[in-house]
C-alpha cells in the first residue's frame, strides 16, 4: 500500500444522501429560507418591471393584502376558498388519485347554486333555498368526481387527463347555461343574481358577509381532518394510496374505496362552488373557479396534507397574490402579475423540499481527512 | 366543396399549435418526464416571440420582415427553453413531484403570457394595441405559385412555414426516436432509468436535453398561434386549452409524433366544428364545443383497455431517478 | 505460475447513512479465475460489487484494475475498464428487443444498423453456445433467456471481468449446468469471473477461490479445494452454528384446506395453476417447493382469496367441524366468515405491509375493522406492536417508525408477528427467510414450529431445499403450475425433489447441482 490517494478530479464535487429523518425545526428553517429567497426574487422581478424602491413595493403588497378592512376580508375569503379546495382534494390525493379536476367540480357546484338561485329566488324561503344550494352543489361536484373515479376503478383509466378534460367540459356547460341565464340579454354574462332580494346569498354573520363562509370552511376542514386521521374509511384511503396490493391483501374493496373517496372529494369541491357563487361573487362565469383547483393541488401537496400547514400556505399565497394585484393596478399593469408571483413562490417552496429529504455531502471535507490519514 | 376546403384549412390552422405541443411533450415523456407545464411553456413561447418582434419593430423605422422573424423565433426558443429548464431543474436535480411542478409552471407561464401580453404596451410607454404586422406577414407568407393551384395547392400550400415545420419536426423526432442511437438511449431512459444508467447512459443529461428540447418545440406552438393564427397580436387567455389538448394528443398518438400529425387534424377539426355545422343554435354550438374534450376522454378510456405493451406510456413516466436510492 | 491480479480492492468502505455496508474491505481477483464472493444476506456482497460496476461510489479506499489505480464513477467507466456486471434483478428494457438491449448506451454511428448488430450477436452466441434470437422482445422471454441477454450484453462490450450477482437463483438445474459450462469456457478464454452467492454447493462446484464477507467486513479468501462446506459456513457466520431444526411429529391431524382441481389464470391469460389438488392438515407443516415462478405465489393467493379462480374448488374445514367452500370468495368475504387465515406474502413491503406507515398502522391492516363505530381503534394495535417488538426482539426506534426504515429481518418479524397474533387456523408463508441472516432465519423457523405444535396448519413456500427437508412434514412440488407430487419430507431426497421440480416424474438422470 504505497499511496492512499483515491480522490481524483473525476469524482463528483458533491453527492447526495437521503436523510434518515430531519427535525421539525430544521425542516421549517429550510422552508423559511426558501420563503425569504422567493420574496427576494419576487422583489427583484417587481422592481425590474416597475423601477420602484423594493421596500415601497413590499409596503404596497402589504397594503394591497391587508391595507383596508375590505382588503383584509378579501384576503381572508380567498384564503378560505383555496383552503376549502385543498381540503377537498386531500382525500383523493392521499389515495394517490391525481384529481386535477377540481376546477370542473367547483364549476359544477357553481352551476347548481346559480341555477337554484335563479329558479327559486322568489319562490322558496331563504333558509330553505340556502340549504338546497349547499346540498345541490355538493351533489353536482360529487357527480363530476364520480365519473372519472368509476373509470379509474374499473378500467384503470388515467385520471389526471380525464379530470383535466372534465374541467373544459364543465366550462362549456357554464357557457351553455349562460345562453339561457344571460342578463341583460346580449351581454354574454349572468350578472349579479338576485341583487335586490339577495335570495340564496350567504347571510351576513358576525357582522361580515363572509362569516358563514368562515364557519363552513373551518368546519369542513376539521371534519376532513378527523375523517382522514381517525376513521376506518380514512385508514382504508391511506392503505389504498400506499399500495393497492396491500389493500387487496387486507380485504379492502379497492374499487369501492376509490369511488367513495372521489365522491367525497368532488362534493367538497362542489361546495366550494357554492361558497364562491352564493357566498361571494353572486354570479357565474367560466372563470368562477379561477385556477384555484390547480393552485390547491400544490397547496395540499406541499403541506403534506396537514390542515395547519395548508392554512399557512394558502394564506401566504393569497397574501402575495392580493398584494401583487394591488401593485399591478397601481402601475396600470394587469393583474396576471399575481400568477407570476405565485409561480415563483411555488418554485421555491417545491424546490426546498429536496433539501429536507436529502443532504449534500461535499468532496472537500473528505479530501482533507484523507490527506491527514 | 368550398366550405369543406375552408374547414380543412382552418382545421389545419387549429391543429398546428397542438401538433407542436404534442411533439414536444412526446419527446419529454420519452425521457420519463410528464411535463404538465407544457401549456404554460406554450404561453411563454408565444409572448416571448411577440415581444421580441414588437421591440424590434418599435425600435427600427423600417423593420425587415426576415429579421423580425429570426428575432421572434430566437426569443420563443429561449423563453420556452427556460421554462423547460425550470421544470428540469426542479424535477430532475431536485426530484420534486413532476405533476406539482408542471402545474406550477403552467400557472406561472400562463400568468407570464397574460401579464406581458396585457402590459407590454404600457411598459413600452403606452403605444396602444400591440401589433407586429411586418413580422407576422413574414410568418404568414405562403408558397407564391403553388398556393394558386386549385384544390391541391389551396389545400397544401397556403400556409406559413411554421405549419410545414411542425410536420417536419414531428417526422424528425419520430425518426430520431425509432432509428437512431440517441433515440434508443432516450427510450431506455424513459422505460427504466436504472437500466439505462447501468448501460452507461447519462440519465440526467438525457432527461435535461429531452425536456428542454421538448419545451422549445412546444414553444413554437405558441409562436405559431401568435404570429400566423392571430397575425401578430395578443389576446389574453385566447390560446386557451390548446396546451392541454396537446398533452392529450400524446396519448391518442401512442407516443408517436407522426400519428400526432393526423391527430392534430382531428382535434383542430373538432375545435371549430361548431362553426361549420349548419343550423346550430347558440346553445347547440356550446355543446358541440365540448367535443374535443369528450373525444379525448373516450380515447383515454379506450386506450386504458388496450393491452399492447408498445402502446403504453414509458414505464418510468412520472418518477424521478436517484441512483443510490435503496 | 504467473498469476496477475485483475482487480485489487483495498480498504474500501461504503456507508448508507448510519449503516456501514462495507467496512475496510480488501479483495483481489486474479486473471483467468472464478472467484466466489460468499456471504449471508446483508453482508455487503452486492454493494461491494456495485462499486466495481460504477453504481455506487466508495466513501473510502482504492481500486486497482490490471495494476492501475482507477476511479469508477459511473457504469460507463466500468465498461471502459472491461468490467461488466450481471445484476440479480436484470437491467433490461422489456419493450425492446434483445439486440436493442445489447447495444444500449454504446457509442457508434447515430443511424442504427440493426442487421450488423444482429450478426455480431449471432457470432457471440455461436462462440459460447448460447441460444438467442436477437429480434425477440424481452417481455416474451423466460428468465434464463433474459440472463443470456445480460451476459451477451456484457461480452458485446468486450468485458474481461464479469460479475454475476446470484445468477442461479432463478434457474432450473439444467440451466445452471449450462451456465456453469459457459462460465468455465470463459475462464479458459482468460476472463475473470466473480460470482456472488450464498449457496455453498455452487461455491464448491464452480469456483477456484472463495472470498468471504460477514456483516460488511472482509473475512478472508481461501482456495476452494482446501475448504469444506463446514469451514466456509463458519467463516460466513462467524461461529459454529448448528443447522438443525427441531422437528416434532405431527399430532392431532385434521383436514383444514382441501383444494380440488384448481385452475388459475393470470392477467395476461396464461394458466399459472393447472388442476391443482392437495389437502393440508392441522398440526403439520406442508412445504411447497418448485423453481421460482411455477405457481407458488398464485397457489397461496388462491387460498387467501386474492386470485380469480377459473375452475375447481377450495374447501375449508373449521376446527368446529364445519365445511365451507371458499374458492368463490374474495379476501374480504372470507374474513367475514370469521375464518382465520394468516398469510405472509413474498412481497413484504408491497403486499403484506405498508412501507410508509408506522408499526401501529401496519398492525391495523388486520384489525382496523374491529368494533362497530365509525372510528378505528388505534390503542390495541399499538399494544400489539409493542408486544411484537418486545417478544420478537425487533430492533426499531419506536412503534411510530415507518416499517420501510427497518432492516429486512425486522420487517419480516413485524409481518410474521402480526400474522401469528391473529391466532390463525391456517398459516401461509412464502419465502419466509429470504433476505434474512441466519439468526433471524432460525427465529422464523422456530415460530413456524411453535404454530405447528399449537395445531395450526402451516403451508410454507420455500426455495432452499435443505431447509424444506429439515422443517416440513410433507412437501408439495409444483412444476409449471401443476402439482408434480407430494412427498414425505422425512424419507425423500433432494434428488427426488429436483426431478419433480423439473417435471420429470421418473427420469434416471441425476441432477448434479442438487447433490
Amino acid at each position: 500500500m504505497s499511496k492512499v490517494h483515491t480522490v481524483s478530479s473525476k469524482e463528483p464535487l458533491f453527492h447526495m444522501i437521503k436523510r434518515d429523518g430531519i427535525s421539525a425545526g430544521k425542516a421549517w428553517a429550510i422552508r423559511l429560507i426558501a420563503v425569504v429567497l422567493s420574496l427576494i426574487v419576487c422583489a427583484v422581478v417587481i422592481v425590474a418591471i416597475t423601477h420602484q424602491n423594493p421596500l415601497e413595493v413590499y409596503a404596497g403588497i402589504i397594503s394591497g393584502a391587508v391595507g383596508t378592512k375590505r382588503r383584509i376580508w378579501v384576503t381572508i375569503r380567498e384564503t378560505l376558498l383555496l383552503l376549502l379546495v385543498a381540503i377537498g382534494l386531500t382525500p383523493a390525493f392521499r389515495m394517490r388519485f391525481w384529481n386535477i379536476g377540481a376546477e370542473g367540480q367547483i364549476l359544477l357546484g357553481g352551476i347548481a347554486s346559480a341555477g337554484l338561485m335563479i329558479a327559486f329566488g322568489n319562490v322558496l324561503p331563504g333558509w330553505l333555498l340556502l340549504l338546497l344550494i349547499l346540498v345541490a352543489s355538493m351533489i353536482a361536484g360529487m357527480i363530476w368526481g364520480l365519473i372519472p373515479a368509476i373509470f379509474k376503478a374499473t378500467f384503470n383509466t388515467n385520471e389526471t387527463l380525464f379530470t383535466l378534460m372534465l374541467n373544459y367540459v364543465a366550462m362549456q356547460l357554464v357557457t351553455f347555461c349562460i345562453v339561457y341565464w344571460e342578463k341583460p340579454a346580449g351581454s354574454n354574462t349572468v350578472g349579479i343574481i338576485n341583487g335586490d332580494s339577495k335570495a340564496g346569498w350567504f347571510p351576513a354573520l358576525f357582522g361580515s358577509d363572509y362569516g358563514l363562509s368562515v364557519i363552513l370552511v373551518l368546519a369542513v376542514t376539521l371534519l376532513v381532518h378527523i375523517y382522514m386521521k381517525y376513521s376506518k374509511q380514512g385508514y382504508e384511503i391511506n392503505v389504498v394510496g400506499e399500495s393497492q396490493n396491500t389493500a387487496r391483501y387486507a380485504g379492502i374493496n379497492v374499487t369501492a374505496v376509490i369511488i367513495r373517496t372521489m365522491m367525497i372529494s368532488g362534493a367538497i369541491c362542489g361546495l366550494a362552488g357554492a361558497v364562491v357563487v352564493s357566498g361571494a361573487s353572486h354570479t357565474i362565469s367560466t372563470s368562477t373557479a379561477g385556477g384555484r383547483g390547480f393552485t390547491a393541488i400544490i397547496v395540499a401537496w406541499m403541506s403534506k396534507f396537514h390542515p395547519g400547514a395548508m392554512i399557512l400556505v394558502s394564506l401566504f399565497l393569497v397574501f402575495m397574490q392580493q398584494g401583487s394585484i394591488q401593485i399591478a393596478s397601481q402601475f396600470g399593469l394587469n393583474e396576471n402579475a399575481s400568477d407570476i408571483i405565485t409561480g415563483i413562490l411555488l418554485f421555491f417552496l417545491i424546490g426546498c423540499e429536496f433539501f429536507i429529504r436529502y443532504q449534500l455531502e461535499f468532496r472537500k471535507k473528505k479530501q482533507e481527512k484523507e490527506v491527514q490519514a | 366543396m368550398n366550405i369543406l376546403m375552408t374547414f380543412i384549412q382552418k382545421a389545419i390552422a387549429q391543429g398546428v399549435a397542438i401538433l407542436f405541443g404534442a411533439t414536444g411533450e412526446t419527446l419529454t415523456e420519452k425521457s420519463g418526464n410528464l411535463n404538465l407545464g407544457i401549456p404554460g411553456i406554450m404561453y411563454m413561447g408565444g409572448i416571448a416571440g411577440l415581444m421580441g418582434a414588437f421591440f424590434y419593430e418599435n425600435h427600427t423605422t423600417d423593420p425587415i420582415p426576415l429579421a423580425g422573424m429570426l428575432i421572434s423565433l430566437l426569443c420563443t426558443l429561449v423563453a420556452a427553453s427556460i421554462g423547460g429548464l425550470i421544470y428540469s431543474f426542479l424535477t430532475i436535480t431536485l426530484r420534486a413531484n413532476q405533476n406539482v411542478v408542471g402545474l406550477a409552471l403552467t400557472t406561472f407561464g400562463v400568468g407570464f403570457g397574460n401579464f406581458f401580453g396585457g402590459s407590454i404596451s404600457k411598459l413600452a410607454g403606452g403605444v396602444g394595441q400591440i401589433s407586429v404586422a411586418t413580422t407576422a406577414k413574414a410568418y404568414r407568407a405562403s408558397f407564391p405559385v403553388l398556393s394558386k393551384i386549385p384544390v391541391l395547392g389551396q389545400l397544401l400550400f397556403t400556409y406559413g412555414f411554421l405549419t410545414y415545420l411542425s410536420v417536419i419536426i414531428a417526422v424528425i423526432v419520430t425518426f430520431m426516436l425509432l432509428r437512431t442511437r440517441v433515440g434508443l438511449n432516450l427510450r431506455a431512459v424513459g422505460e427504466s432509468p436504472a437500466t439505462a444508467d447501468a448501460a452507461g447512459i447519462h440519465v440526467s443529461l438525457y432527461k435535461y436535453v429531452a425536456t428542454v428540447c421538448g419545451a422549445a418545440i412546444a414553444g413554437l406552438g405558441g409562436l405559431y398561434y401568435v404570429m400566423e393564427y392571430l397575425g401578430g397580436t395578443w389576446s389574453n387567455n385566447s390560446f386557451g386549452d390548446r396546451g392541454w389538448l396537446a398533452i392529450a394528443l400524446v396519448i391518442l398518438a401512442t407516443w408517436n409524433p407522426v400519428h400526432a400529425i393526423w391527430g392534430s387534424l382531428v382535434f383542430g377539426g373538432l375545435y371549430i366544428l361548431d362553426i361549420y355545422i349548419p343550423g346550430l343554435s347558440r346553445a347547440g354550438k356550446e355543446l358541440v364545443k365540448m367535443l374535443p374534450y369528450v373525444v379525448t376522454i373516450i380515447v383515454l378510456i379506450i386506450t386504458s383497455k388496450r393491452s399492447k405493451l408498445e402502446n403504453q406510456p414509458p414505464a418510468s413516466l412520472g418518477n424521478s431517478y436517484f441512483r443510490e436510492e435503496r | 505460475m504467473e498469476m496477475k491480479n485483475a482487480i485489487e480492492l483495498s480498504h474500501v468502505t461504503k456507508r448508507f447513512g448510519e449503516v456501514v455496508a462495507n467496512d475496510d474491505v480488501n479483495l483481489t481477483v486474479r486473471e483467468g479465475e472464478i472467484l466466489s464472493i460468499l456471504g449471508e444476506n446483508g453482508s455487503g456482497k452486492t454493494t461491494l460489487m456495485n462499486m466495481l460496476s460504477g453504481i455506487y461510489f466508495p466513501d473510502e479506499g482504492s481500486i486497482k484494475v490490471k495494476g492501475q489505480e482507477v476511479t469508477i464513477t459511473s457504469p460507463k467507466d466500468a465498461f471502459d475498464l472491461g468490467i461488466g456486471m450481471i445484476h440479480q434483478h436484470f437491467k433490461l428494457i422489456d419493450v425492446m428487443t434483445a439486440a436493442e438491449n445489447i447495444i444500449l448506451g454504446l457509442e457508434g454511428k447515430q443511424i442504427l444498423n440493426m442487421d450488423k448488430v444482429k450478426k455480431q450477436v449471432q457470432e457471440l452466441t455461436a462462440t459460447y453456445g448460447f441460444d438467442l434470437n436477437p429480434d425477440q422482445k424481452i417481455y416474451d422471454m423466460s428468465v434464463s433467456q433474459k440472463q443470456t441477454v445480460e451476459i451477451i450484453k456484457v461480452l458485446y462490450r468486450g468485458a474481461d471481468i464479469l460479475i454475476l450477482d446470484e445468477p442461479t437463483a432463478v434457474l432450473t438445474p439444467q440451466e445452471i449446468d449450462k451456465l456453469f459450462a459457459v462460465l468455465r469456457n470463459m475462464r479458459s478464454a482468460g476472463k475473470s469471473i466473480i460470482i456472488i452467492t450464498h449457496k455453498l454447493n455452487e461455491v464448491m462446484e464452480l469456483s477456484d477461490r472463495v472470498a468471504v464477507l460477514r456483516k460488511g467486513k472482509y473475512i478472508g479468501t481461501v482456495e476452494t479445494r482446501t475448504a469444506t462446506i463446514e469451514s466456509l459456513t463458519e467463516m460466513m457466520v462467524g461461529e459454529k452454528v448448528s443447522l438443525d431444526i427441531d422437528r416434532s411429529e405431527p399430532h392431532d391431524r385434521h383436514k383444514r384446506i382441501e383444494m380440488r382441481g384448481i385452475t388459475v389464470r393470470n392477467a395476461e391469460g396464461t394458466k399459472v395453476i393447472k388442476e391443482a389438488s392437495f389437502t393440508s392438515y392441522s398440526g403439520e407443516i406442508l412445504g411447497v417447493a418448485g423453481i421460482s415462478g411455477n405457481g407458488q405465489k398464485e397457489l397461496l393467493e388462491a387460498i387467501a382469496g386474492l386470485q380469480f379462480i377459473e375452475s375447481g374448488e377450495i374447501l375449508y374445514y373449521s376446527p368446529e367441524g364445519e365445511v365451507k367452500k371458499i374458492s368463490d370468495m374474495k379476501a374480504d368475504e372470507i374474513r367475514k366468515l370469521k375464518i382465520s387465515f394468516s398469510f405472509v406474502p413474498e412481497d413484504r413491503l408491497g403486499m403484506g405491509l405498508v412501507g410508509d406507515m408506522d408499526l401501529t398502522g401496519n398492525m391495523m391492516i388486520r384489525s382496523y375493522r374491529n368494533g362497530h363505530g365509525f372510528f378505528a381503534d388505534r390503542k390495541k394495535p399499538r399494544k400489539l406492536a409493542e408486544k411484537i417488538v418486545d417478544q420478537l426482539e425487533v430492533s426499531t426506534p419506536s412503534v411510530e417508525t415507518a416499517v420501510r426504515r427497518l432492516s429486512g429481518g425486522n420487517v419480516q418479524k413485524v409481518l410474521v408477528g402480526r400474522e401469528i397474533a391473529s391466532q390463525p387456523t391456517v398459516l401461509m408463508v412464502a419465502y419466509p427467510v429470504r433476505g434474512l441472516d441466519i439468526n433471524s432465519s432460525y427465529t422464523i423457523y422456530n415460530l413456524l414450529n411453535e404454530q405447528k405444535e399449537k395445531g395450526v396448519s402451516v403451508i410454507c413456500v420455500g426455495e432452499d431445499l435443505d431447509v424444506l427437508l429439515d422443517l416440513c412434514d410433507r412437501i408439495l412440488v409444483l412444476s409449471g403450475g401443476e402439482v408434480a407430487g407430494i412427498v414425505d419430507a422425512r424419507t425423500t431426497t433432494k434428488q427426488e425433489l429436483g426431478l419433480l421440480m423439473t417435471g420429470h416424474k421418473k427420469s434416471g438422470k441425476e441432477k448434479e447441482v442438487l447433490s
